[in-house]
């Protein structure tokens, strides 16, 4: 059964690229990915730049509408995602409470809706 | 053996059973639903089997297949029918049932238990599921407990029951790393059931004894089925020791009576004697726990021949071990008032104001009734009339239960008498 887990947090609380926590800090997030990959639980992950980045887009009445920022203005931010592949919640909870972030941000964990084809 | 007994024993090991074999909650609750529905019909013109359980398990078993068999003619595409009607089918037979060991039987319970009270639930879906699936209750049952209508609590289930299918939580036995933590969550379900049947925050009636018997009954098929944690022990002793008083906590107005001037004869000795014997198991295994230090605070009170004769020294004790393991406001609370009863007023408004400025207690009693009613009592005691005039002012004001008011507003002119009184004319 496949669920994603959508990976919020403050960026704030990011070890900053330029400190010395930064290697180690990416380096458990290289090993958390080739963890998953072993395990066979692997769908798909990826990493998203700043919510100073993020454009949203509605279309109303035919027009469209696209403004600066993310869709919810908060603190806390997604910055990834992961897609996994396992047994039941059970497990998709303990692979959410091992992602880096879980430590001081917050992990959702979601279903993906299966359509039989 | 009456069908309410054999009910009582028979549903949550059906529905258990149920789910093993379908893998879904409400394929199975509706099975075991038919199968006792089957049996009242069959039961009174035929007599009770001499195996129930096989024969309800055969029944509903076979209505389970029923179901699964509509649902998949006219719901094709519904996910829970991910589990196969083959293996169902071919499966265990009536005689094979009854050869089923023991072990199983309780394995399946407690992953019935575990499953209800799972933490991606919310936990008032955790209580609702636990008084519908484990303990038999039918819905309207569970709505008047809780005092919402019918529909709301029909939603609020099938809510719970769509995610658990959705999102697929697991209905397994925990393994021995999560034992603890997974039957310590089924604590918190039963003890909130207990309290409240106990202490209604929005009844006119103050008490429901029927929520106190369900969570009784809980705590009860837990311990049998993990005889080996100290808190599961604490939690039926606790709840045993505390409603083994309640004949004698009501007047005949339905108002509240404090443990001081409670009627110590109305009180159940069986239950307290049962109550002792759970505490006394809880303790055998060397592990203190906070159900289990509120059970030995119980079991003092219980045990006490007059309030005034309790063994307060030891009430405080229990308390102040309580309160580094559970830093709460509520049990601050409660080691108040025995500090008041082995230190005298003085000390225990201290430590009924500190409680109010604490930043490390979880909790707040600033709209508790119980806090300002026992700051009125030890105030008045120190001739602070006016205060505790003004604290139990505060007390109505917390207040959301009617009985409750009026009792506080009958103290609160008992106490005004005295202050006329004293008063200079």
């Amino acid at each position: 059964m496949k669920y994603m887990l959508l990976l919020a947090s403050n960026p704030a609380d990011e070890p900053a690229p330029d400190s010395e926590s930064f290697g180690p800090y990416m380096g458990e997030w290289a090993a958390y990915s080739e963890a998953l990959a072993e395990a066979g639980a692997m769908v798909a992950g990826e990493a998203l730049q700043g919510a100073d980045t993020a454009s949203t887009v509605q279309v109303r009445d035919g027009k469209r509408i696209v403004t600066d920022g993310p869709f919810i203005e908060s603190k806390e931010v997604i910055g990834g995602y992961y897609v996994i592949d396992v047994a039941d919640l059970d497990e998709a909870l303990d692979w959410a409470a091992k992602i880096p972030n879980s430590h001081f941000g917050t992990v959702e964990v979601r279903p993906v809706m299966e359509f039989d084809g | 053996m009456g069908f309410a007994d054999v009910f009582r024993t028979e549903w949550p090991r059906l529905v258990a059973t149920l789910m093993r074999d379908v893998g879904d909650l409400a394929i199975a609750e509706d099975a075991a639903q038919d199968a006792f529905v089957e049996a009242s019909t069959r039961w009174p013109l035929d007599g009770i089997p001499d195996r129930p359980g096989a024969w309800l398990v055969t029944t509903g078993r076979r209505k389970a297949i029923d179901q699964i068999r509509r649902m998949r003619r006219f719901e094709d595409r519904l996910p829970a029918l991910a589990a196969d009607p083959s293996t169902a089918e071919s499966g265990r037979t009536a005689s094979s049932y009854a050869d089923v060991d023991r072990e199983q039987a309780l394995d399946d319970q407690l992953a019935l238990l575990v499953g209800c009270c799972h933490p991606a639930l919310a936990s008032e879906a955790q209580v609702a599921l636990t008084l519908r699936i484990v303990a038999g209750l039918s819905t309207p049952q569970i709505a008047r407990a809780f005092l919402v209508s019918e529909e709301t609590m029909t939603r609020r289930l099938t809510r719970a029951k769509t995610k658990i299918r959705a999102a697929n939580i697991p209905f397994d036995p925990p393994d021995m790393d999560t034992l603890a933590e997974r039957t310590g969550a089924v604590c918190e379900v039963i003890s909130s059931i207990f309290t409240e049947g106990h202490a209604s925050a929005t009844d006119t009636a103050l008490i429901r004894g029927d929520l106190c018997e369900e969570a009784i009954w809980l705590a009860e098929l837990l311990s049998r089925l993990v005889p080996t944690d100290p808190e599961v022990a604490g939690l039926h002793a606790l709840l045993l020791l505390t409603d083994a008083r309640r004949p004698s906590r009501l007047d005949s107005h339905g108002g509240p009576i404090l443990l001081a001037d409670q009627d110590r004869s109305l009180w159940d000795q069986p239950m307290i004697a049962r109550g002792l014997a759970e505490l006394a198991r809880a303790h055998s295994f060397h592990r203190g726990g906070a159900f289990q230090f509120q059970a030995a605070i119980a079991a003092l009170h219980a045990t006490a021949p007059t309030f005034e004769a309790t063994d307060w020294p030891a009430v405080l004790r229990l308390y102040d071990v309580l309160l580094q393991r559970q830093p709460s406001a509520l049990v601050a609370l409660n080691r108040a008032i025995a500090i008041d009863r082995v230190h005298g007023p003085a000390a225990a408004v201290v430590a009924l104001d500190a409680i109010l400025v604490a930043d490390d207690l979880t909790g707040d009693v600033d709209d508790y009734v119980y806090f300002h009613t026992a700051r009125s009592d030890v105030l008045a005691r120190l001739g602070r009339l006016d205060d505790a005039d003004a604290a139990l002012r505060r007390a109505i004001e917390c207040s959301t239960n009617e009985s409750e008011r009026s009792f506080l507003r009958r103290r609160r002119q008992d106490l005004n008498e005295v202050v006329d009184l004293r008063r200079p004319r």
